[in-house]
């Protein structure tokens, strides 16, 4: 069944029966589990994509001592807060989705990696955290969480990068290969899965892969929470079901005047109004983490990408060089161009040099940083040279 | 074994091997920056990309691991643009002022600009305008963080081979740098100066401080005499940075050329490493028949050889309780330098206010160490001027000397004759070979029973190496130590130091005597020989030092003649009254960060 139109889904944040739920999961094989996660075709929710089921297969597959259920809470794309919302409302069906994933990959710990500026959230996670591990117990599975904080580095989001932070090492991406399912945390196989994913893991089991299979397209299974944000009457957390076309999505939260959209924040890509109508929102089109900010005609794109640039150059780890000195020349660039002290076609030569950040970067962050560029200068060249 | 195609070419590896090695053995020539064969895999640089048929992206080769099947391009368009924006990424955030660069011609971007980033830069300049900070704290060398390009090669040498960490990676994004603790000076800092960083560094952002115009100044001043000594590491290495291959002894050609260049004595850093010799062998005799004969608890073993100053500041900064377990002795530099203003001055009948005292050290933390406070015992400071090798090399090429024609010459006498076991101080396990070679023969009055004298178990480049030796048929002043199996151990590089430092901490090191030279290999090593260092060219190195000594016609440091006259005629015996004034030092504690 393919998408028609902008469908409300409530799965994430729909209240259930935790234990229930879990006792069914920890009753069925580790195969099964991985059998219903690849067939219900959920892919990761944090932005990357890459189907969640096949990750666990992997890390399962791995022979170790010990292996890690990391929770990917470092929710720091600009624009995305919809993690922050499913811990505040139903942390208990992500502790939850990690026990499932222990229980498939065979883990027996996990490690909730949590963004600096949600700290604040710290206290009654711990109290849930607490009563989850009683819960568990009682189901007579063993499994423990703790909570590991980040403190504000943007590439800490990086999976790899993460996990050095966890190792109390400096945030930087490592080489790959070895890949997290075979060397992740402290070097042990390890599935690393964004929040919602985990949550949505959870409703697979509950409802199973069919009934998840129902929603989206082939590429895009299911649903999603996106956040709202930017020149919208209602923005916030909304859960939709994939496929939609972002014209379906600007008719839903536009306010009339909606000359573009960034899918995807900082790293994903800026759709113009022209292309609302062809453009669709997944894996097929445009993915995004949750991501989604509307700009409306009293915006300049020239600022909305300098603000992007700097926030690149700000937040690369510096490590490699196509990212750390190729956002500083992306956004000099563009400031230079803005000023007519160089030649408008030099944005041609930075298009060329975010092609190269690209396939030369070391990680996601530097590879994606020609995403907003691209597609901003492409589609607003007029607002970046005048 | 793993088969894999590089630009069509079929080779067969063993697994694990990286993509940059199996291209080497094709002798495929990849370009390569943060890689260096002494340290871990980094993948910063880029500049190593290649194709990888069916990735998204292109890879690091440094970095990547083969596997069957793979299917490698290096040479592709799409690897020659990307490679050449990463060229220009680098230059764009470089002071590229090569013609004022202490390592114009000598620079590893350098030459990658030259091969791939010639001609017209299309980036914008980031560092125009901006200032930087360029830190000349420390005596030993610059840090010029304009000319950096966040390789981290210094970060992971003073981590991964020196267990120091005295720099490492602060910030990001634009605003990463290479720092210290708090960002203080270098010198305030828990760095050895040992300089391994900068012979790894491949631009000119980590360089000795040179005072090479300074030694001209009083070469051409007649009112000087400028005594100059070389280390035993210099004659094994100074020819690689004049057109010879690693592994070249040039030390006749090396004495001639000083004489050039206008040194009024020319003389040997080996003749005071032989008096070390005498010295420290005596200390330790000392030592292990006051705690074996007199009971006495408080004499500190093991025994710590002194004579490598990066060695020095790392026991002082990290591990100071055991600063009693250090010798008392100078290194021979610095017994050199007190000698020189004192007893070479009075045999020579010159002026010792006159005396200009130049050393030749394959060390940058030499430079550090001749500016200790401590080394004033002639009155004067000992050592004035400190050059490394390369600094050297550059004057020769300075003065216009054909060094490869040059006819072999002797060092000048006083203070100029040595024996085989002080040129082996420049190799890992070389001062614990020559101390043996006398200490064994002080105690029984025979030869160490090793064929032609040749210590092998102290031998190598393990990192930790541990000997016993048994002492048997001991003459009657020494009959305390009949049957004593003395029990040594050898470290180069600090991260080895640690190691045994730990063992120490932890009373699980069984030794009496222990030599540690700060940098891998030893002096052969150090941080002012000729760049590139690495594994291969520190081994034809000490092959070259282990070559000096057999042809030598003493080979055991109490044989030298000088070593005895200066004993006869000045010094009285080993560990007198003079030799404790002028030879022997002491340390301080300092802080661990």
């Amino acid at each position: 069944m393919e998408n028609t139109g902008l469908n409300k889904v409530d799965l994430i944040f729909e209240k259930i029966n935790n234990s229930e739920v879990l006792t069914k999961a920890f009753s069925m094989t580790r195969e099964k589990i991985i059998q219903e996660m690849l067939d219900s075709g959920l892919k990761g929710r944090g932005g990357a994509g890459f189907p969640t089921g096949l990750k666990w297969k992997y890390t399962a597959a791995e022979k170790s001592d010990e292996k890690y259920v990391v929770c990917n809470a470092d929710e720091g794309e600009p624009g995305t807060f919809k993690d922050r919302e499913i811990l505040e409302r139903v942390s208990n069906k992500v502790h939850g989705g990690m026990a499932i994933a222990g229980k498939a990959i065979g883990a027996k710990k996990g490690i909730v990696y949590l963004r600096g500026e949600y700290r604040y959230l710290l206290p009654k996670l711990m109290t849930e955290l607490d009563s989850f591990h009683k819960m568990i117990k009682e189901i007579g599975y063993d499994f423990n969480i703790e909570y590991c904080m980040g403190s504000g580095a943007y590439i800490c989001g990086e999976e790899s990068a993460l996990f050095e932070s966890i190792e109390g090492k400096r945030g930087e991406p490592r080489n790959k290969p070895p890949y997290p399912t075979a060397s992740g945390v402290f070097h042990k196989p390890t599935s690393i899965n964004n929040v919602e994913t985990l949550v949505t893991a959870m409703m697979i089991m509950k409802h199973g892969s069919k009934d998840f299979t129902q929603y989206g397209t082939s590429d895009s299974r299911g649903s999603k929470v996106f956040s709202v944000s930017g020149d919208t009457p209602t923005p916030g957390i909304f859960e939709l079901e994939l496929g939609m076309t972002v014209q379906q999505f600007v008719n839903e939260f536009g306010d009339g005047d909606t000359k573009a959209v960034q899918v995807g924040g900082a790293s994903g890509f800026c759709v113009p109004r022209k292309k609302f109508m062809e453009t669709i929102i997944g894996f097929e089109g445009v993915p995004t983490g949750g991501s989604m900010k509307l700009f409306n005609s009293s915006r300049s794109m020239y600022n909305v990408l300098h603000n992007y640039l700097e926030f690149f150059t700000e937040e690369s780890c510096g490590q490699c060089t196509p990212c750390r000195v190729g956002c500083q020349q992306l956004l000099l660039g563009v400031e230079m161009v803005k000023k007519s002290e160089v030649k408008s076609t030099y944005l041609n030569e930075l298009i060329k040099l975010a092609d190269t950040m690209k396939i030369a970067a070391k990680c996601g962050l530097g590879q994606s940083v020609g995403n907003a560029f691209k597609s901003i200068v492409g589609n607003f060249r007029e607002e970046i040279i005048y | 074994m793993i088969n894999l195609t590089i630009n069509d070419q079929q080779i067969e590896v063993k697994e694990g091997t990286t993509v940059l090695a199996a291209a080497r053995q094709l002798k495929i020539n990849i370009p390569t920056l943060c890689n260096h064969d002494d340290l871990c895999v980094a993948g910063n640089c880029r500049v190593c990309l290649v194709e990888q048929k069916g990735a998204r992206t292109l890879i690091a080769s440094c970095a990547t691991p083969v596997f069957e099947g793979m299917e490698i391009h290096t040479n592709t368009l799409k690897v020659r643009n990307a490679r050449k924006h990463v060229v220009e990424l680098l230059l764009s955030e470089h002071r590229s002022d090569c013609t004022k660069c202490y390592k114009n011609q000598n620079c590893e971007l350098q030459a990658l600009a030259n091969e791939f980033a010639f001609g017209d830069h299309i980036l914008l300049s980031l560092v125009e305008g901006k200032s930087y900070d360029i830190d000349r704290s420390s005596p030993a060398f610059v840090k010029d963080d304009s000319k950096c390009i966040r390789c981290q090669r210094c970060v992971r040498t003073c981590f991964e081979l020196q267990s120091v960490s005295a720099i490492a990676v602060a910030n990001k994004g634009a605003h990463q740098k290479i720092s210290s603790f708090h960002d203080k000076p270098m010198s305030h800092v828990v760095c050895t100066n040992c300089g391994q960083c900068v012979i790894r560094c491949p631009t000119g952002a980590l360089v000795e401080k040179t005072c090479i115009d300074q030694v001209w100044d009083a070469i051409y001043d007649t009112d000087k005499h400028v005594v100059v000594q070389t280390a035993p590491a210099v004659r094994v290495a100074l020819g690689e940075d004049l057109g010879y291959d690693p592994g070249e002894r040039v030390t006749g050609k090396m004495v001639n050329a000083l004489r050039q260049l206008g040194f009024d004595s020319v003389l040997d850093t080996d003749f005071s490493a032989d008096l070390t010799i005498m010295e420290e062998g005596t200390e330790l005799l000392g030592r292990l028949k006051k705690a074996l004969v007199d009971g006495d608890h408080k004499i500190s073993l093991p025994m710590f050889t002194s004579c490598s100053p990066g060695w020095i500041k790392f026991i002082e900064h990290k591990y100071p309780e055991f600063l009693p377990n250090l010798s008392t002795c100078k290194s021979p530099q610095q017994m050199f330098g007190a000698l020189a203003k004192t007893y070479f001055a009075s045999k020579r009948n010159i002026d010792p206010s006159k005396i200009v005292s130049v050393s030749i050290m394959p060390c940058t933390a030499k430079k550090f160490e001749a500016d200790r406070p401590e080394m004033r015992a002639s009155g004067f400071k000992d050592v004035d001027y400190v050059l490394t090798t390369r600094e050297l090399a550059i004057m020769i090429k300075q003065a216009g000397i054909d060094f490869r024609n040059l006819k072999p010459a002797n060092y000048d006498s006083i203070m100029g004759v040595s024996t085989g076991a002080a040129v082996i101080f420049g190799a890992t396990g070389g001062v614990m070979e020559a101390a043996l070679r006398t200490a064994y023969e002080i105690v029984t009055g025979r030869d160490v029973p090793f064929g032609n004298l040749n210590i092998t178990p102290v031998r190598g480049m393990d990192g930790v190496k541990e000997a016993t030796l048994k002492i048997e048929g001991c003459i009657d002043a020494w009959k305390f130590l009949e049957g004593i199996e003395l029990k040594v151990a050898i470290a180069h590089g600090l991260v080895n130091a640690n190691k045994i430092m730990r063992m120490v901490r932890e009373g699980k090191a069984p030794y009496h005597f222990v030599e540690i030279m700060a940098c891998p290999g030893g002096c052969i090593g150090g941080g002012g020989q000729p760049i590139p260092t690495n594994m291969e060219i520190r081994k034809k190195r000490i092959k070259a030092i282990y070559a000096e000594d057999e042809n030598m016609a003493f080979r055991k440091s109490h044989e030298n003649p000088e070593i005895i006259s200066i004993y006869k005629e000045f010094l009285d015996e080993p560990n007198s009254h003079k030799s404790h004034e002028l030879l022997h030092t002491h340390y301080v504690e300092r802080d661990n960060y």
